[in-house]
């Protein structure tokens, strides 16, 4: 394709002995899909059929996979001249497009939240065209919402209180800053569950209204979990003395995914709690 | 840098020659080779699969009133289970994950794709969303909304049982396996070239991976998120788009369409990136206009994500949203008129040759172009509200899937081939199939305008004696396509037992891209030594 070659093998001058890391076969990319099929399975199974088994097993291997997998990825990585420079610049490009997809997801979240929040006339004729809807009692955006958005601000940057230590090779301070950030991440979660388990309106049968603050804030929540799991694997990494100044990628990768979560939470926050408050809330 | 020379490409193929049990290899693998053919296997048997669908629906509309299919509900399941599989299980792995996993590597000078195991585990995902969408045709009375999935049609009420269920979750596993993919194909793409390759001398068909790889990551989690909230309505109590509750079932049509009409240019740009390759090969000429082309496609990928909402024009939405839409489709044509006309420039006082490959291109670029006027058509909102749901849009979108992504594939398969297996196919055989599956799908597809434009409506399993005419027609050219695949059964037996041995280029003159570097077979392990681009 380039300029007027007309051979393949015209345009190659040389060769160089590649820098990358071939991994080795590895049963885990079949068990891992096997394990989410069943525990799509599962999840059908429980709805129609209130059987748990399929979804638990699911679960287990879901969460077991992800285990022997991420410790081979860890173990690779600390094998010497597995993942050099640009390995570890591939992971990055991984992880940056993985952080973009997932803001995607919650981008339809908020187009559905948006559809009736800008245009409450789409709820349809039999329903007033206001928003929040007529008989919703909403929760109190300066209660437990804007206690859970400090907490997630104060973790922000403890989790950068984390980076700099370990930047300047102060292992004490770096595991100190993650515990803290763990610590705030479940408080926060410990607001999430006060607040779903007092909430004025029901999941179940709750109408349009529920339903967009349900499936909003919880599959916030949800990424929550992951990414406090995620710091809790750098915690333990980080005590075994597993990154260094120069070479910490996994910690990176998850405090680039709880600044991602921290600022769905600000939108969740500014958009559903604040913006659409009904004009008595709930405490 | 060491100064070897390129044959020492070839020295690298005695490296894979320690043996490899069936199951390391083929449950376990880490090659992108060898994930690329398990992938064109898988389209393979999903080709097939959808292709036995489309034969029942043409032999039940082959007469009017016919009884091959027993009831309405059954011809729900088939026709929602032909467009999910055709879509998801064989034009996406075929062009995507067969030959981008195949080429990708081979075209941009790397040893393997960037995440090996992530690699192997999108095509698993592929295999298990396939099992889901087979349940979802198989159990109870199938899954009956069509494969756009609206609301109400699959919801509690009128799809209670768990076909649907397995249905949208297959949408779930077949989106994490093209998500996963498309990453791999990014990170592949913009940090594994080799040495010397800028992107303005990468092949076309990378730009073309690498465009389809961005909608994918932008475009499947919406669709995600909405199949999630259909679950969710469907199974647990929610109210997305349930009118009693306040939802919108409208809101549905936009959510799967902003992903529905990138997911129609992940389908077709691959396509435009093997044309691209076939047609200056066989021309012995580069592409003409290669800037040109490239960013044709960044310019289709990024106006298809704003205009989705012309498959809504008949869902009540409103003037000034029909005038923005109508209007915003049409500028696709532009980017679109310059592959056709680069393609033609390519050929333009070309030294032209037409192999089999040749044909399926120059097919392509034609039919692909009958298709796009019917597009362009069809983007005029007034003239969509009276052809959207009759067979004038069937036609339109078979020419450009049916007739363009699958030209495409079938280009790259008789292009490729011998790269692949180290067997060349039949060039008789290959033409033969050509021509019969050309003349097949024409006759299926072209009265179909016909029976739009009289009125005939789509995805009904019967219709008025005064369509029998054309229906008849069109069936018949169903069984012929129908039998040019068996004519493409006895090419593969052919290739399969071919003793011709290739030479490394076997194209000549004409074949300049990497992938004609290495030996026919492509050795397990290529380019080990990264070639150092001039």
């Amino acid at each position: 394709m380039s300029g007027y070659l007309h051979t393949a093998k015209d345009q190659v001058k040389g060769s160089v002995p590649h820098p990358y890391h071939l991994v080795d076969p590895s049963l885990w990319p079949i068990f891992g899909a096997m394990s989410a099929m069943t525990t799509f399975a599962g999840i059908i199974m429980a709805a129609h059929f209130h059987n748990f088994i399929l979804l638990i097993i699911g679960l287990l291997s879901v969460a077991t996979i992800m285990f022997v997998w991420w410790r081979d990825v860890v173990h690779e990585s600390r094998t010497p001249g597995l993942h050099k420079l640009i390995t570890q610049v591939g992971l990055r490009y991984g992880m940056a497009l993985f952080i973009s997809s997932e803001v995607m997801f919650f981008v339809s979240f908020f187009w559905n939240y948006f559809n009736y929040f800008f245009f409450p006339e789409k709820m349809g004729t039999a329903f007033a065209p206001v928003w929040p809807p007529q008989g919703i009692t909403s929760i109190d955006p300066f209660a437990i919402p804007l206690f859970n958005t400090m907490v997630l601000l104060l973790s922000g940057t403890t989790i950068t209180w984390a980076h700099h230590a370990l930047l300047e090779g102060d292992q004490k301070n770096l595991v100190r800053g993650l515990g803290v950030t763990i610590l705030l991440g479940l408080s926060f979660l410990c607001g999430q569950a006060w607040e779903y388990t007092h909430s004025p309106f029901p999941f179940y049968h709750g109408g349009i209204y529920a339903s967009s603050f349900f499936i909003a804030t919880g599959f916030h929540g949800l990424h929550v979990i992951i990414g406090t799991i995620f710091l809790i694997v750098c915690f333990f990494r980080a005590r075994a003395g597993q990154f260094t100044p120069s070479r910490h990628f996994g910690f990176e990768a998850a405090a680039w995914y709880w600044h991602f979560v921290d600022v769905v939470w600000l939108f969740l926050f500014v958009c559903i709690y604040y913006l659409g408050r009904s004009a008595v809330v709930a405490g | 840098m060491s100064t070897t020379t390129q044959d020492d490409f070839h020295a690298h193929s005695g490296h894979e020659h320690h043996q490899q049990s069936f199951a390391s290899r083929w449950l376990m693998s880490t090659n992108h080779k060898d994930i690329g053919t398990l992938y064109i296997v898988a389209a393979f048997v999903g080709a097939m699969v959808g292709g036995v669908l489309s034969m029942i629906m043409r032999l039940q509309l082959m007469y009017p009133h016919n009884h091959i299919v027993t009831s309405g509900a059954e011809w729900n399941a088939i026709i929602t289970a032909h467009g999910l599989i055709m879509i998801f299980w064989f034009v996406m792995p075929a062009l995507i994950g067969g030959m981008g996993n195949w080429f990708v590597p081979l075209m941009i000078g790397a040893p393997d794709m960037a995440f090996p195991r992530l690699n192997n585990m999108s095509f698993w995902f592929l295999v298990a969303g396939f099992i889901f969408v087979m349940l979802g045709l198989l159990l109870g009375t199938g899954t009956g909304a069509g494969w756009t999935l609206y609301p109400p049609l699959d919801n509690a009420q009128y799809s209670p049982g768990v076909a649907t269920d397995f249905s949208l979750f297959s949408i779930h596993l077949v989106g994490i396996s093209s998500l996963l993919g498309a990453i791999n194909f990014i990170a592949t793409i913009l940090n594994m070239r080799a040495p010397g390759m800028t992107m303005h001398k990468m092949p076309l068909f990378c730009w073309a991976i690498l465009v389809t790889a961005f909608l994918l990551v932008l475009a499947i989690p919406v669709l995600a998120g909405a199949v999630t909230m259909l679950i969710m309505d469907r199974n647990f109590g929610t109210s997305f788009f349930e009118p009693s509750g306040g939802g919108d079932p409208v809101l549905f049509q936009h959510l799967f369409w902003f992903f529905g009409h990138p997911e129609v240019y992940i389908m077709i740009l691959p396509a435009f990136g093997i044309i691209s390759h076939v047609v200056s090969t066989f021309s012995k000429k580069p592409v003409f206009g290669y800037l040109g082309m490239a960013y044709a496609m960044v310019i289709i990928g990024f106006v298809g994500f704003v205009v989705w909402a012309h498959h809504m024009f008949v869902s009540a939405i409103s003037t000034d949203s029909r005038v923005y839409f109508e209007v915003a489709t049409l500028v696709i044509a532009v980017p679109t008129g310059i592959k056709v006309f680069s393609w033609i420039a390519t050929m333009w006082g070309g030294s032209i040759e037409f192999k089999t490959p040749m044909l399926w291109a120059v097919g392509f670029i034609f039919l692909f172009v009958i298709g796009g006027a019917t597009g362009v058509v069809l983007a005029n909102a007034p003239l969509d509200q009276e052809l959207h749901n009759d067979y004038f849009l069937i036609a339109h979108f078979h020419y450009v899937l049916s007739m363009g992504a699958a030209f495409a594939i079938f280009a790259g398969f008789y292009y490729w081939i011998g790269k692949m297996t180290g067997h060349q196919y039949p060039e008789f055989w290959g033409k033969v199939h050509f021509w019969s599956f050309f003349i097949g799908v024409n006759l299926t597809f072209f009265p179909m305008h016909f029976l739009g434009l009289a009125g005939m409506p789509r995805r009904y399993p019967d219709y008025a004696d005064a369509f029998a005419g054309w229906n008849y027609v069109s069936s018949v050219g169903a069984l012929i396509s129908g039998a040019s695949t068996l004519v493409f059964f006895y090419v593969l037996y052919r290739i399969f037992t071919s003793k011709e041995v290739l030479a490394d280029n076997y194209w000549g003159e004409g074949a300049t891209t990497l992938e004609w570097a290495v030996p026919s077979p492509a050795p397990q392990h290529t380019f080990l030594d990264v070639p150092v681009i001039r």
